[in-house]
Order: C-alpha cells, then sequence, then structure tokens
C-alpha cells in the first residue's frame, strides 16, 4: 500500500493544483494555537509551500515531534499525513524507529532548541551520527516558550531574560556539531527570511540522509526584547547569509548560469540541484573543515550564518547501511517474517 | 598427608554403607575468567547424556576476570531442577573462596581440591581428594596459556571416575561444546584423562555420591532461556528490535541478531527482513520500539531493572498513545545497580504500573525455557491485539541458566496482528473513524498505520479526543481513560490462565510464578512426604489476574504467595483485587539473597506459618 500513489480526484478547473494535482488546502494543518507573530507559524507556512511545490503527497509523510512550542507544530501543517507528538526530547529515537520500519516514508521532525539542545541532546547526537533520512527542523528561539521564558542552550553568551537575567553560559552551536556528528546536510535560516528558508527546506527535503536546519525563530512573548540575542531585530540584523540559495526540482529542466569561482551546484540523489552562488572564495559548503571554520569565524563575530552550510549528498544513510529489504519492514507478511518448521528443527538440533 | 588420612578413616563411615545415586549437587568453586564454564557444561551435558536429569546454576560475579564464581549441577533423578540449598560435592579451585566453600558443607560432603590449597586441615567430618592439578597439567602442553584454559578439564576427568560418569559421554560432551576445533578437543581430551587416570590410581572412593544411567532425558534438549526468547521473537515475526546492553537481558538481543541473521534473509534478495538497533541507552531503544510499533511493525526490546526504570517515561506514552511494543524484562537483583549478575522477581509492582499517571501493563510470566519461547509468541500477538506495551518478565535464572526441556513445537497460530482498519470496516463505520473510539465494547479501537492508504491520525501523549484531536474537555479525558481501563479488562480474558492443580482436600493454597515454579515442585513432595500436608498449586502465567485465580483463593482457607523478592511485590497487586476474606487468607513466603528460591526453604517457611496460626 505503502508504494501507491493514490489517485486523486480531478481538479475543479480552473483551481490552483501542483504536480500531483493536489490543491493547496490538502497540505494545510490545523488552526495554530501559538503566539500571533510566533515564528513558528512562519515556518510552518513554508514547510507547506514545500511539500506543495515539489508535488509531495502529504499521505507518505510522516510527522515528528517532541515536547514543546515548536512541537506543536507538525498539528498545523499536511493533516493527512500521520504524526506522532512524542514525548520530551526523545523524537529522533521515535523517528529512527519508524523511518527504520517503513523506509518508503518521507520523514519530517520538528523540535525545540530545548527540546533538542538540553533534555533531547542525547537522543540528538545519535541521530545525526546515524545519518537517519530525515528533515530534523529547530525552531531555534533561544528560550523555553511553554513553562514562561527561560533560557535554552542555545541562548547567547549575554543574552538576557525579560526580567533583565543574564545568561551566563555559551551556547551550543547545533550546526557545528551537527557537522561534527556527521550529518549529511546542515543549514540554519530564520524565520524572517522566507525565500532562503523554502529553498533550504526544499532542498532538504530531497536530500537523501539527515537534514538538520536550525531556524532561528523568534518568540514574540518571551525573546524579541533589547538585550536578546534571538529577536527579530537582533537577527535581521545580524543574518549573514553565506550564499543565496536557489533549489532546482529534478522535475524541472533549467539551467542556471553562475559564475565561477563564487558558486557551487550540488546534485542531489533524486537528480535535483541546489545552486549555492555569492559564496567566498575561502568557503567550501562541501568540505567539513571549511563549514566549521566559517561557523566559528561568525560566531565568534556575534553574527548567524545563514544558508546551506554544510552538505554531502552522497553518504550512505543509515537505512541504507542496514542492509533491509525494499518494501517496508512493517508490511511485511508471515510468509517472510515467521521461519518455516525446518528452520525450528534445525535449531532444535543444536541444543540436543 | 596424615591429616588427609585420619579425616578420610574417620569421615565416611556413612559413605562406604550409603549409596546417594542420581540425586546430589557439585558445585564447583572457580575464578571468573579461567575457563571453567567448558569443563562445568561438558560435566553437566555428560550426565544429561546419561539420561540422568540435571540443571546447571551459574553464579557468577559482575566482573571480567578475577572475582570468584560458582557452578552448580544438580542431579536429580526425581527430576527436581530447582537449587538444591545443600552442597554435596564441592570442587573447590578457588584459593580465595576455598577455606568458606569448605567450612559452609555439611557433614559428609566431598570436597575435590587443588592439592596446594591444604583444605583437608580444615575439618574431619567431609570426605577430601587433593588432586595437583599444576603436577597433571604439565604433561598436556607447554603453552602457559593453555595450559590455564584446559587445567579446568582434569576435574571433570577426576568426577568421571569418583561418580562414575562415563568418559564417552564426556568427550561426546566436550566434542559438542568445542564443536570442529580437533587442536582444542585433543588438548581438552588430554587433560581429562589426565584427571580419570589420576583419580583412579590414586583417589579410592570414599564419598557415597554416584551416577547411574536412567533414561528420563531423551528426546530433551539444553537450553538457556534468553536463547529460547530469541527463537521465540524470531518466531514471531519480529521485524524491529531496538536494545540495550545490560545483564542479564544482553545475550537475548545478541542471541536473536545470530538466529535472525540466518533465518531471516530474504530469499530472493538476501536482504533483511528485520532491523535491529544498538540504541543509544535503555530510552531510546524503547523510543525507536515504539516508533517503530506505531509504523505497524512488530518490535521489541530487552532489558533488566536499571532499563526498566529508564523506559518509565515511553511506557507511559505507548500505554496512552496505545502502540503495541514487546519488552522482555530479564530481572537482576536491585535496587539501583544492585546485583547485576544475581537473579530475583523484583521488577512486578514497578513494571506493572510503570510510568506516571494512571498506567497499567499486561505482564507474562514465564516459568520455564519453553515458556520463554512460546509467551515470546503471545506477547507479540497480545502487544497487536491491545495497541499496548506487553512485557514479559523472565528473570537471569531463567534466562542466563542451562535448562531441560522437550524441544519447541512449531506455531501453528498465524500472526494476530490485531484490529487494523481497512476499507470494508471504514465503510460499516460510515466512514466516521475514530482512532480512539470503542466501536466493539472491548476498549480497544481499530488502528491505522502510515502508508496503508487508510485515514491518518496525530498520536500524542497529550489528551485527546476520540478522533485523536488534542483536547483538555474533562468528558474526553474521562471518556479516554475509562476505556483504556475496559481494554485492561479485556486485557484480563486473553492473557495465558493459571495452572492448576488441585489438593484432594484444598485447604492450604500455594501460588507462585516465574522460576519460582521449580522450587514449588519440589517443596510440595517434601510438604506431603515429610509433613502429611496437601497442597494445592496455582501457578501464575500472566497479570492482569484472572478469574481462576480468585475462586483458587476463595476455595482455599490459606494461599501462600511465594515470590522472590523483599516486598511482596505480586501480592501486593493482589491484595489490590481481592475482597476481604480472600484478603485474609493470603500470607508471604519471600526469599531474596540473590540466588534462586529453593524448595527447602519454601516448606520450612510454610511449615512454620501453618505451625505458628
Amino acid at each position: 500500500m505503502a508504494t501507491e500513489t493514490p489517485v486523486q480526484p480531478p481538479p475543479a478547473p480552473g483551481k490552483k493544483v501542483n504536480r500531483i494535482g493536489l490543491e493547496p488546502i490538502a497540505y494545510r494543518g490545523l488552526k495554530t494555537t501559538l503566539c500571533a507573530g510566533c515564528g513558528h507559524n512562519a515556518i510552518t507556512e513554508r514547510i507547506i509551500d514545500s511539500f506543495y511545490e515539489l508535488g509531495i503527497d502529504p499521505t507518505q509523510v510522516i510527522k515528528l515531534s517532541g515536547i514543546g512550542c515548536s512541537s506543536k507544530a507538525p498539528a498545523y501543517f499536511l493533516s493527512s499525513a500521520h504524526g506522532f507528538n512524542s514525548v520530551h526530547g526523545r523524537m529522533p529515537s521515535v523517528g529512527t524507529g519508524a523511518v527504520v520500519a517503513n523506509r518508503k516514508m518521507i520523514a519530517i521532525g520538528v523540535s525545540g532548541d530545548g527540546d533538542t539542545g538540553a533534555i533531547g541532546i542525547g537522543q540528538f547526537v545519535h541521530l545525526m551520527r546515524r545519518n537517519l533520512p530525515i528533515v530534523y527542523i529547530i525552531e531555534d528561539n533561544g528560550c523555553y516558550g511553554l513553562t514562561k521564558g527561560q533560557f535554552s542552550p542555545t541562548a547567547d553568551l549575554g543574552s538576557t531574560l525579560k526580567s533583565g537575567v543574564v545568561n551566563d553560559l555559551p551556547p551550543i552551536d547545533i550546526c557545528a556539531l551537527a557537522i561534527e556528528l556527521g550529518a549529511s546536510f546542515v543549514a540554519r535560516s530564520f524565520s524572517g527570511d522566507p525565500k532562503q528558508l523554502k529553498a533550504i527546506l526544499k532542498a532538504a527535503i530531497s536530500h537523501k540522509g539527515t537534514s538538520m536546519i536550525d531556524v532561528i525563530s523568534p518568540c514574540v512573548t518571551f525573546n524579541d526584547h533589547e538585550g536578546s540575542t534571538k529577536s527579530y531585530a537582533y537577527v535581521k540584523d545580524h543574518d549573514e547569509p553565506l550564499s543565496d540559495v536557489s533549489f532546482i526540482p529534478y522535475f524541472e529542466d533549467i539551467t542556471v548560469e553562475y559564475e565561477a569561482g563564487t558558486s557551487k551546484e550540488v546534485t542531489l540523489h533524486n537528480g535535483s540541484r541546489v545552486v549555492l552562488s555569492k559564496l567566498s572564495e575561502d568557503y567550501q559548503p562541501t568540505d567539513k573543515m571549511s563549514a566549521l571554520r566559517v561557523l566559528h569565524e561568525t560566531m565568534a563575530r556575534g553574527e548567524y550564518a545563514t544558508g546551506v552550510i554544510y552538505i554531502e549528498p552522497d553518504k550512505q544513510d543509515f537505512v541504507d547501511m542496514l542492509g533491509i529489504v525494499d518494501e517496508p519492514l512493517a508490511s511485511l507478511p508471515q510468509s517472510k517474517t515467521r521461519p518455516g518448521r525446518q528452520a525450528l528443527d534445525e535449531i532444535m538440533e543444536s541444543f540436543r | 598427608m596424615s591429616v588427609t588420612d585420619v579425616a578420610v578413616q574417620e569421615a565416611p563411615t556413612k559413605s562406604r554403607t550409603e549409596r546417594i545415586v542420581n540425586d546430589f549437587a557439585i558445585q564447583v568453586a572457580t575464578v571468573n575468567g579461567s575457563g571453567s564454564q567448558t569443563a562445568n557444561l561438558v560435566l553437566l551435558r555428560s550426565i544429561f547424556q546419561m539420561g540422568v536429569p540435571v540443571s546447571g546454576k551459574n553464579m557468577f560475579p559482575s566482573n571480567i576476570a578475577g572475582l570468584p564464581t560458582w557452578y552448580t549441577i544438580r542431579a536429580s533423578a526425581k527430576g527436581y531442577i530447582s537449587r538444591k540449598k545443600e552442597v554435596d560435592f564441592l570442587v573447590a579451585m578457588n584459593a580465595e573462596t576455598a577455606k568458606e566453600d569448605v567450612l559452609t558443607l555439611l557433614p559428609g560432603a566431598a570436597a575435590l581440591y587443588d592439592e596446594p590449597l591444604k583444605l583437608n586441615a580444615l575439618r574431619n567430618d567431609i570426605v577430601f581428594y587433593p588432586v595437583p592439578f599444576d603436577k597433571l597439567i604439565t604433561p598436556i602442553t607447554t603453552d602457559a596459556k593453555l595450559r590455564r584454559l584446559v587445567r579446568n578439564m582434569i576435574y571433570d576427568g577426576v568426577l568421571s571416575k569418583l561418580l562414575s560418569i562415563d568418559m564417552g559421554q564426556m568427550e561426546k560432551a566436550l566434542r559438542k561444546q568445542m564443536g570442529k576445533k580437533e587442536k582444542a578437543i585433543a588438548l581438552n581430551m588430554g587433560a581429562l584423562k589426565a584427571g580419570y587416570d589420576y583419580a583412579e590410581a590414586s583417589l579410592p572412593k570414599l564419598d557415597p555420591f554416584v551416577v547411574e544411567p536412567m533414561n528420563k532425558t531423551q528426546g530433551l534438549i539444553l537450553i538457556e532461556g534468553n536463547d529460547a526468547a530469541a527463537i521465540g521473537c524470531m518466531m514471531a515475526g519480529v521485524t524491529f528490535v531496538g536494545w540495550y546492553p545490560i545483564t542479564p537481558s544482553s545475550s537475548l538481543c545478541e542471541s536473536l541478531i545470530d538466529y535472525l541473521k540466518k533465518y531471516r534473509k530474504d530469499p530472493d534478495t538476501g536482504k533483511a527482513t528485520y532491523a535491529v538497533i544498538q540504541a543509544e541507552d535503555e530510552i531510546a531503544a524503547l523510543g525507536m520500539v515504539l516508533g517503530a510499533g506505531w509504523m505497524g511493525a512488530r518490535s521489541m526490546t530487552s532489558t533488566a531493572g536499571p532499563g526498566l526504570s529508564l523506559m518509565a517515561e515511553f511506557t507511559g506514552l505507548g500505554y496512552y498513545v496505545e502502540v503495541p511494543a514487546v519488552v522482555f524484562d530479564v530481572q537482576r537483583v536491585g535496587p539501583s545497580t544492585g546485583l547485576p549478575t544475581r537473579t530475583a522477581q523484583q521488577d512486578i509492582l514497578s513494571a506493572a504500573v510503570l510510568s506516571h499517571g494512571d498506567t497499567k501493563h499486561p505482564l507474562l510470566l514465564p516459568a520455564s525455557v519453553n515458556e520463554c519461547y512460546t509467551m515470546a509468541m503471545e506477547a507479540f500477538d497480545l502487544a497487536e491485539r491491545l495497541q499496548t506495551p506487553i512485557f514479559v518478565m523472565t528473570d537471569l535464572d531463567l534466562g542466563m541458566n542451562t535448562w531441560m526441556s522437550p524441544t519447541f513445537e512449531y506455531p501453528t497460530k498465524p500472526l494476530d496482528r490485531g484490529k487494523r482498519l481497512d476499507a470494508e470496516t471504514l465503510k460499516k463505520l460510515g466512514n466516521d473513524w475514530g482512532r480512539y473510539r470503542d466501536v466493539d465494547g472491548d476498549g480497544i479501537a481499530y488502528r491505522t498505520v502510515p502508508g496503508d492508504g487508510m485515514p491518518a491520525y496525530f498520536a500524542r501523549g497529550s489528551g485527546h479526543s476520540e478522533k485523536a484531536q488534542y483536547s483538555e474537555r474533562a468528558d474526553d479525558y474521562a471518556n479516554n481513560l475509562d476505556r483504556l481501563a475496559r481494554k485492561f479488562e479485556t486485557a484480563r480474558t486473553l492473557v495465558p490462565k493459571p495452572d492448576i492443580e488441585w489438593a484432594k482436600t484444598p485447604t492450604v493454597g500455594i501460588i507462585a510464578y516465574g522460576t519460582t515454579h521449580w522450587a514449588i515442585i519440589e517443596s510440595r513432595d517434601q510438604l506431603k512426604n515429610e509433613h502429611a500436608l496437601e497442597t494445592s498449586y496455582l501457578r501464575l502465567r500472566a497479570y492482569p489476574f484472572t478469574t481462576e485465580l480468585f475462586d483458587f483463593i476463595d476455595k482455599h482457607d490459606r494461599v501462600y504467595l511465594v515470590e522472590q523478592n523483599r516486598d511482596a511485590q505480586m501480592l501486593s497487586l493482589l491484595k489490590m483485587e481481592c475482597n476481604v476474606e480472600q484478603f485474609a487468607k493470603l500470607r508471604s513466603i519471600l526469599h531474596y539473597v540473590g540466588l534462586p528460591i529453593d524448595g527447602r526453604s519454601v516448606t520450612e517457611d510454610l511449615v512454620r506459618q501453618e505451625r505458628g496460626q
């Protein structure tokens, strides 16, 4: 069942549809219950746009999350996809089991900076290390929203709470960590930059392996004041795009002209292409050391390096590494999962 | 030598007249990592091959090499395979523990020891057999490392002579143990013969213990419970395993991996029809299992106490989201790290209600290796039927010790994949499906899985309505919780029923579960033969309790629940469901020293309580 494309009713004439005949509404979810102006809602909109424009059947997607404001988001997009809102910080393990159990599904996980950087750092580390095929989005606002604004581990040194409390610990750079650990697609974006975010999301969804996207997403209620380094104003001022990101899906035959030396085109496993232009000359997004250096340098300047920071399109993903059958493990029939009588006889003989 | 001579002359006057045939326990005391396991298993297997019922219990330290370890082999013509409290024949190879080992023997016992330990000076009421191991090993090989490894085979040779264990069976058992390693076999055979020859030449038989051939093991196998459970999981069609190493459960998943590699490759592609992932911890292990179960895979993990504690939060999620999962808990001694290599039944209460909020979970309680096999399959069926985590509560004694068993039967029942929504059911429901709606009145709703073409739902650990929508409404919450309770009542009708043996006039009843069973068999015979007390016996095989249990209590005056923990955990669960009359009849017999429970301890405690009343 999982591999079949469901038959869609023909769209009404004049209606806007995507390449598989679905209207944008098919990609929407429930109405958000997050605060008005929350960065997370903007990310949700870009996720909806990306899946719609890529023409991915939403019933072939699974949505996963942990606990927190960010983790509520999967309810707000792709309502015809199955979702699993798990426990705090443990979405990576649930996602790992799910993806391995049915390799045909496209997995998107939404987490937050507390869910990933604090309680969930252990599982995050091992998900990155496994290069599990999943889009892993961190909606990063540097604070705990649902519990009213405490610092999270991505809060910058010296950033303040509304009450004036100063953060006296350095942040975890989640992108540098992901690169170090083995994620094969690492990006950072800003919820206030819809164009860049959408291009990154489309590339991430098309990439085979772990796509980790840290999206700075200001918390309008608890972390958007002066003194915060995760406010709209601060991030706008300190956003440092490493390149212009363009995404060309495999089903569009477009030739892009770009300046030699400052552009990089990367072909993904399904034939889609990511074009990164206006790169600085000494930065190579396919080189780990180069990507890590850029992150450290921008961080030292108090800037947010955004864009596709590191990409390794051909790295073997976890599911391939396991050597499992092509059909979903979850739907294997008994004839394939219960060995015959002879096998049991042979085993019993070995214990005589 | 004069002391030995005196001891030998005095002690065994009894033993010369009396022969104790196929009814004694041999204990081998060695140093962990000295390679004694081969010698011990060869000994066990030889007696087994002679048709004599045996059991082997390994009491080992939480250590790789250097600490003391004891292996006890019991031969029992009557077929008693629980631990025997008294050691009859000691093999003292460990200088560190030898003195205490000898001093705790009962008069009339025998002790074979490494000659330089000079144990014969310790007492004069047992038989001593000094054996010069170093001298005997010297001609076998010049390699010091090999000498250390095959040295233990010498005591097998000595015992072969002293206890009349057939050398042919010893060789057969050795070959079984070593496979095709001819060089190693030759070396071990050399040591075995050296021991035998030495005993023949220098050790006159002075103890009463003898092995005589019987035909009570024909057609049986020798197997550890963890292997049996692994075979059961494979035959249950497991497709996903997430696990984290922990004693004493590791060998379950490791054995499963070996079997899956061998028997679960797709014949056309050679690819695996399963995935096994070693997780970063037990939290992740169960998280993966739930993720896979949510997708529709047959999914499992195995763990022990500390891992169970870590799995608490996810267990609550599995219960509330209603995801099938199978968790083997191979129980060891707690609290905390406790005694990781010793056995107990101490996780019953925590497993039954694992996690916060109102949660409760079905437990299966295997007593034998055969039940490790059959209950593995039942657990997967129940998990999918009830859409909830199922715990299989085995223990170190069952999981890691060697047990006799009839061969396992090939399953005839097809896999039960539970209530899955399909097009036909959806139509019957008038296209109005709710993931958590109780359509059939059994508390079990129809589920869909990603990719099955059926309607999707949002699985969440937060409050939800019967249509799986986020809800904080009082009625939604209470209705859902009541339905989950109804589902648990359905579980009561589906879990394995207890085994019951009635006394002719039911007065005193015994309830036990898991490995305690084997001590009860022996204790009931002792009660009958030594105290003229005929007892009924109910062996619990699952939680929630079934009606048979309450009927059993009603029909008796006094009921003893025997278990291997301090706090009478199963009894506590039972008391929660009893009426006043039943409550008043319940007594408790507890055993919690880390060693498997023995029949004698049960008998003594029960008789004491009976006299006191």
